[in-house]
């Protein structure tokens, strides 16, 4: 009686998990799939799963029909740059909230956290007003540039990361004599390392993935990122089913290659930041 | 020792220094980026800024527009509808599928891997696949509804469903908030399970009486960061209507209207004005929010 009922609920909930496994894994085979379609397979009824034959020569043409290394080259620079800036910027602030003691601390950390519930919408507009004025409008500048200025949330995590390493650590290194910026860069940067790259991986995901900055910022198709170049080859060859699915897979894959190469860390980060505030 | 104190102080004052010189970029980020694009919005809200012409105060005439604009109620109404149904279901899928992964199950991993998956797809990448998989002709979805007799909708191209359409591809990007239900369950001390298990409480009742009410806060915070984020829907409507809003101004969204009125037609400040608008929402939903959580939100050793 007792193997029933703890294996009951246990098969029960495979069975679920496996439903809803196969419905958010369907539109990724689906695209794939779809992206190896020769035109003449993309409208029968019932659906082609497999293909064939395998028309790779639809990856060739959506390489070709837009300057997708340009695309790419143009969202590395945009990535690189921010997720520099971030990596530069907010360790330093985060240490600053949390190891050192000065004036207006608890204030300024009260209006960072503030900040960060500030909606991008309400400040959109004036941001693009001052770089306008600043004629940065149609330049990487203002998708790169405010991040070498700190961003509330990643300054959030480094504080609450620098704040629970032991305070005896700092004291050794006084005590040796160390500069200020010697504790910085030789002691607590590099035990920092899991959160770092936790902000870096955040940023260069949220750049390659930024719809948005771009939109607003770059108007010249030689500085389109991928993302604006995706949605242009959309609108322009909205009926190419097959290319078009391997734009998308050629855009999603690198980004999702990318995240399972450092995938623990990643959401160790995301859980850090989340709850454990 | 009698120098003590003021070596020390010294040593304080040399540290402090060092101290507003780490935190002086972001003094100035908060300013320039954060600080004066916020009152700076207030300002443009009560002009006709529109980067050509010369900028004239309006005192509140944007405002006493907005609210004769039919387009602005559609946005606040498509808002309002697509929130109120998207937050809900997004917090009890997500629940349910961490309350599953926290089984103890073979191949945990790979499931959770597979729900995290589609949140890493870029949001234009997202809307091309669904575009062609809820295509009413030729789409997979209801070419699998004919099967079962169903005939489909027309999905994206029908004001009615176009709404629900869009629901189902966000559920589809559920992961983050799936990972943040997994982490608050496994806070959750096992404890309170071994007393259960001595009563002889069955999983059902335990899920109900214990696990949930001490995955509140956690379903608070998703409930609380979802509907800031369901308030604020842009790119993946923009990126299936190219700003339009079809069918029938169904997907036209808030920021939609806001961003197609700062940069579409140029007219700034009545842009800002919307922005306005839209933060004091923001606002009072979550304020509400907080408030009532006090009635449903248990936090652990609370009493």
């Amino acid at each position: 009686m007792k193997r029933i009922t703890t294996a009951l609920p246990s098969a029960l909930a495979y069975l679920l998990l496996v439903a809803f496994g196969f419905l958010f894994l369907l539109p990724f085979l689906w695209m794939v799939s779809t992206s190896l379609k020769p035109n003449t397979q993309l409208f029968v009824y019932p659906p082609v799963w497999i293909p064939k034959p395998l028309e790779w020569s639809n990856y060739v043409k959506a390489l070709t029909t837009v300057p997708f290394f340009i695309y790419l080259q143009n969202t590395l620079v945009v990535a690189c740059c921010a997720t520099f800036g971030v990596v530069l910027s907010c360790p330093l602030a985060g240490y600053s909230f949390a190891r050192l003691q000065w004036r207006g601390r608890n204030t300024l950390f009260i209006i960072t956290l503030a900040v960060l519930m500030v909606p991008g919408q309400v400040t959109m507009v004036s941001l693009f007003i001052i770089f306008s004025k600043l004629n940065l409008v149609g330049t990487f500048y203002p998708l790169t540039l405010p991040a070498f200025f700190g961003a509330p949330f990643y300054i959030f995590l480094m504080r609450q990361f620098f704040k629970q390493l032991p305070k005896s650590l700092e004291d050794a290194a006084r005590i040796d004599g160390c500069s200020e910026i010697r504790i910085y860069t030789r002691v607590m940067l590099p035990l920092c390392q899991p959160a770092i790259l936790t902000i870096a991986l955040f940023q260069f995901m949220h750049s390659w993935n930024d719809f948005v900055g771009p939109l607003i910022y770059l108007s010249d198709e030689k500085l389109y990122t991928l993302q604006l170049g995706l949605q242009q080859f959309k609108q322009a060859y909205h009926t190419e089913w097959s290319q078009l699915m391997a734009a998308s897979v050629m855009v999603a894959v690198p980004i999702i290659a990318f995240y399972f190469f450092v995938q623990r860390s990643f959401i160790q980060g995301i859980t850090f930041g989340g709850i454990k505030g | 020792m009698s120098q003590m104190p003021g070596v020390r102080g010294s040593v304080e004052k040399r540290r402090a220094k060092y101290a507003y010189l780490f935190i002086a970029p972001w003094v100035i980020g908060l300013l320039l980026f954060y600080a004066y694009p916020l009152f700076g919005s207030i300002y443009y809200s009560f002009t006709n800024y529109n980067i050509v012409s010369a900028t004239k105060w309006v005192g509140l005439a944007n405002y006493r527009d907005l609210i004769h604009d039919h387009l602005f109620w559609v946005g606040i109404r498509n808002t309002l509808v697509y929130a109120s149904f998207e937050v809900p279901l997004s917090v009890v899928i997500g629940v349910v599928l961490a309350l599953l992964l926290n089984m103890p199950i073979k191949g945990r991993g790979i499931f959770r891997t597979v729900f995290f998956l589609p949140t890493l797809v870029p949001i234009v990448a997202t809307s091309i696949v669904w575009e062609w998989l809820l295509n009413p002709q030729f789409g997979l979805v209801n070419s699998k509804l004919e099967l079962l007799g169903i005939k489909g909708p027309g999905w994206l191209g029908d004001p009615a469903w176009s709404k629900p359409s869009l629901i189902i591809m966000s559920l589809w990007g559920i992961g983050n908030a799936m990972i943040i239900y997994l982490a608050g369950l496994q806070d959750i001390s096992k404890e309170y399970y071994e007393a259960a298990d001595i009563d002889g409480a069955s999983a059902v009742r335990k899920a109900w009486h214990i696990t949930l009410p001490l995955l509140t806060p956690v379903i608070f915070f998703n409930m609380v960061m979802g509907v800031i984020n369901a308030l604020q829907v842009f790119t993946l409507p923009y990126a299936l209507t190219y700003g339009t809003g079809k069918p029938a101004d169904s997907l036209l969204f808030y920021s939609m209207y806001l961003y197609n009125n700062a940069f579409l037609y140029m007219k700034m400040g009545y842009a800002s004005a919307m922005a306005w608008i839209m933060f004091v929402i923001i606002i009072t939903v979550t304020l509400w929010l907080f408030k009532s959580s006090n009635k449903w939100v248990y936090y652990q050793g609370d009493d």
